[in-house]
């Protein structure tokens, strides 16, 4: 048996955003040896790009605001899809993780009052997003990752882990290789927790980084683990459109929610053409109840701009292939005329900035052109609600790559505490797993030298298949095929796709050697994406209705019979299985809630 | 339309490297982190090089553009005079690991040295009160990105690696700043930064200041203010006298 560097710890925490390094401060706390693990350098993961603010009813705004007003939110904006307990958890707790962050040196923009300033987003009722301008992510992520080196959590950077390791049927570690010299690693724990993030990286037009590859996805199902609502991927309504290299990029909300209005070509606020039955009590109607609503919120409803943002995103784009698009294929996003420069420069300093740089546009002046872009896994590894545990023993997951809290649409401003909340229970209930397992954590005979094998097959001298050309086609067809609008025939069309790129990818040849080398990274992240891709079309076959982030043409209405089920994948061998399961009873206290 | 770029980029590793020459297509709009993955994608599929946001809010991508140390995803192409070779070189500061890839973990130390934010308790319904006046200082510090950008173009670094064990450098003066001004902190790091990271070895020439790409005033608004604390701390017997007495609450200054 070849020897490879091993490193033992009580909890492992996988994945260095909000919710790894809150879930790693929390088991440590709980006095597990805890290690935390990153694919980038501590710091970079995507978390810092979260511009809005993060969701919680601290009520310093409007005092009327609470958990309820705050879980009703959540649930409509998830189209009742969501896991009831995990929202209601989400909302109850979200404020003191909040103000926890402040404790630990975060700086949130204030209230004349000098509390906490909080601002409107899509789908809440009250100005609820605690915030610093529009950059909340950086703060966050800064704050979280210098308190967790305060308490000398250990942290391995740079770190790729392609499995995990098991023990009979609990997990007992993971095995990967550190990206800068190439060479395997096996971290032997007690309990691991998933905080990978998501699976942008599948679509051409994306706000995410080359990260966010499904890993975690791939890992937990490969290990036992259900999926859930895979096919509810969240297209965020306003990314960039041009320059074309720099499509994708993610504009933030708060440009929305602090007054920004979307026009067609012939400048009309066409969002008002676009109001769901679903939404209407509570949307504003007109251009002046609309424009009211931001300074008196008792007697006016909310803009439709601010609907979820899967509506806003379906509605952009109907009028693109309407032909009321922007020159370069968006629609306007404007705030120019509505806010004062001196404002916009304020609240929205990094939107100002990044168009500047990277399009020269100013938008103090002028229109932004947006459009959709792969945003956010609102499924993903499904867990109990309490304790963010996964199908198989001893692995728990947390933040995004997590799925049930948001149900069919995840609303803005929800990912950032949901991140706090999930990450300090998943490293909680980890840490206290972990108390339970005793004697060694041994790892069966030859399973180490066979992923080792099988990773370091894209070096073998036979094949012919370049992995960022397989990357760009996996992202055209899903761009195509498993897009905002769906139908059964390109759904198909994409599975078989999908399944001749897996083929395709055992061929896969890359050069140079094992050090720092992004070709051979990105071959190896591509047999978890491409799983992930599958999953995602599998269970967009299966629900035939359309529901938050999934929408199909040829099944344009909410059935109500797919109201009541989850859309489950769990592996079968090589092949990805999907099954319709039932979402328990929401107790009639909760249901209650969910009027007014 | 696409157009050609002759770019020169340095790859190697620790032993030693060289500049090679790519003649790489790139279009209107694209910055030279595009170039350079289009260039991976069909050419060199193994260059190293670290990236992650490429929208200038990770800080993952610095490098030395024809020399001055910049951010790769916010360098336009047109900012660039593509008549001539473009020279991509990784940060000088640093110790190379492979081609445009280095060795950052120096800084990754000196943030386990910077003594913890210590807030008095929460008042009893537990929201602290901050102006926002007050903080707006504070928050122009935690803009940074930590592309360490300013690290890398420190003279007192770049030209002299020993002190890289007595001087923490423009970024972590940024963050003692951040900390040494934030209303509810109620630690005392003078003594520290005046002994131990090399506070006055920084002869503000404000290098480090032109090349924040998060436009943070380093020298002015961070290191200067530092210095005066400093100072004060050790030189005005009436101060020092007075944080004797308080057990060193005085931190306006």
């Amino acid at each position: 048996m070849a020897e490879y560097e091993t490193h033992e710890h009580d909890v492992l925490v996988i994945g260095a955003g909000g919710a790894g390094l809150r879930a790693a401060i929390e088991s440590s706390a709980h006095g597990a040896d805890t290690a935390l693990i990153c694919k980038s350098l501590l710091g970079k993961a995507h978390t810092v790009m979260a511009e809005g603010g993060i969701a919680a009813a601290l009520g310093n705004v409007w005092p009327d605001d609470n958990w309820k007003v705050h879980f009703r939110d959540t649930m409509r904006g998830g189209k009742l899809l969501n896991n009831w307990r995990m929202a209601q958890i989400h909302a109850q707790e979200a404020p003191d993780r909040v103000l926890e962050l402040e404790e630990w040196g975060a700086l949130f923009d204030r209230t004349k009052d000098g509390l906490i300033l909080q601002r409107d987003f899509g789908g809440h009722r009250y100005a609820r997003l605690a915030h610093v301008g529009d950059r909340t992510g950086l703060e966050m992520i800064r704050t979280l990752q210098q308190h967790a080196v305060h308490k000398g959590i250990t942290v391995y950077m740079e770190c790729t882990l392609v499995s995990l390791l098991k023990d009979g049927d609990r997990v007992c570690g993971a095995f990967g290789y550190w990206r800068e010299s190439g060479k395997f690693v096996v971290f032997k724990a007690k309990a691991v927790v998933l905080a990978t993030g998501g699976i942008g990286k599948a679509w051409e037009f994306t706000s995410n980084s080359w990260e966010y590859t499904g890993d975690g996805v791939a890992m937990a199902l490969e290990a036992g683990a259900d999926l859930i609502d895979m096919e509810c991927y969240q297209f965020h309504p306003t990314g960039m459109v041009w320059p074309h290299s720099v499509r994708g990029i993610l504009v933030t909300e708060s440009v929305r929610g602090d007054g920004g209005v979307l026009r067609n070509s012939s400048g009309r606020r066409f969002m008002f053409d676009y109001i769901p039955e679903f939404f209407k009590k509570e949307t504003a109607d007109s251009e002046a109840e609309a424009d009211r609503w931001y300074t008196e919120k008792k007697n006016n409803r909310r803009p439709p701009e601010l609907l979820p943002r899967d509506e806003v995103a379906r509605a952009i784009n109907s009028e693109v292939k309407a032909g009321r698009g922007s020159p370069h294929g968006g629609v306007f996003l404007d705030i120019a005329t509505r806010r004062d420069p001196e404002t916009i420069k304020r609240r929205l300093p990094s939107m100002y900035h990044q168009f500047k740089e990277l399009a020269d546009v100013d938008i103090t002046t002028t229109p932004m052109e947006i459009g959709p872009t792969a945003h956010y896994m609102n499924g993903g590894v499904r867990v109990d609600g309490e304790g963010s545990a996964t199908a198989v023993p001893g692995l728990f997951a947390a933040g995004e790559v997590a799925g049930g809290l948001h149900g069919a649409n995840r609303l803005g401003g929800n990912s950032l505490s949901d991140l706090l909340v999930f990450g300090r229970r998943a490293g909680a209930y980890a840490a206290d797993y972990a108390k339970s397992v005793k004697g060694p954590l041994p790892v069966a005979a030859g399973r180490l030298e066979a992923l080792a094998r099988e990773a370091l097959a894209p070096f073998d001298p036979g094949g012919t298949e370049n992995p960022y050309l397989l990357h760009q086609e996996l992202q055209r067809t899903m761009q195509s095929d498993v897009g905002i609008i769906r139908t059964e025939h390109e759904l198909r069309r994409a599975v078989e796709k999908i399944g001749e790129l897996r083929a395709r990818l055992k061929r896969v040849r890359v050069e140079g050697h094992r050090q720092f080398n992004p070709g051979w990274h990105l071959a190896l992240d591509l047999r978890s994406l491409l799983v992930c891709a599958e999953a995602v079309a599998r269970a967009a076959i299966e629900r035939k209705e359309s529901r938050g982030g999934h929408a199909r043409d040829d099944h344009p209405k909410p059935d109500p019979a797919f109201a009541k089920v989850n859309m489950v994948v769990r592996k079968d061998g090589e092949a990805l299985r999907v099954s319709a399961e039932p979402i328990g009873e929401m107790p009639a206290e909760l249901k209650a809630l969910l009027e007014g | 339309m696409a157009r050609v770029a002759k770019l020169r980029i340095w790859r190697g590793d620790a032993s030693g490297g060289q500049l090679h020459d790519y003649d790489v297509p790139w279009e209107e709009g694209m910055v030279l982190l595009d170039v350079l993955h289009v260039l991976q994608a069909t050419q060199a599929g193994d260059l190293a090089v670290r990236w992650n946001c490429k929208a200038g809010k990770c800080g993952s991508c610095s490098a030395e553009v024809n020399g001055k140390p910049r951010l790769m995803c916010m360098t336009r192409m047109s900012s660039l005079d593509t008549t001539q070779p473009i020279t991509v070189a990784p940060m000088k500061t640093f110790p190379v690991m492979r081609d445009l890839v280095t060795d950052v973990s120096f800084n990754f130390e000196m943030a386990k040295r910077v003594p913890a934010f210590k807030p008095p308790p929460r008042p009893p319904d537990g929201k602290y009160r901050m102006m926002q006046e007050d903080i707006d200082r504070v928050q122009e510090f935690h803009k940074c990105i930590e592309c360490f950008l300013c690290q890398d173009v420190c003279h007192v670094i770049r030209d002299h690696p020993e002190n890289k064990k007595v001087f923490a450098g423009p970024r972590f003066f940024v963050r003692y700043a951040a900390l040494e001004m934030h209303p509810l902190d109620t630690n005392d790091r003078r003594e520290l930064l005046k002994e131990q990271m090399g506070l006055g070895m920084c002869n503000i020439t404000k290098c480090c200041t032109e090349v924040c790409p998060e436009g943070i005033k380093i020298t002015d608004n961070a290191i200067i203010p530092l210095k005066e604390r400093v100072v004060d701390e050790f030189f005005d017997p009436v101060r020092w006298v007075w944080s004797k007495v308080t057990g060193g609450g005085s931190k306006e200054g």
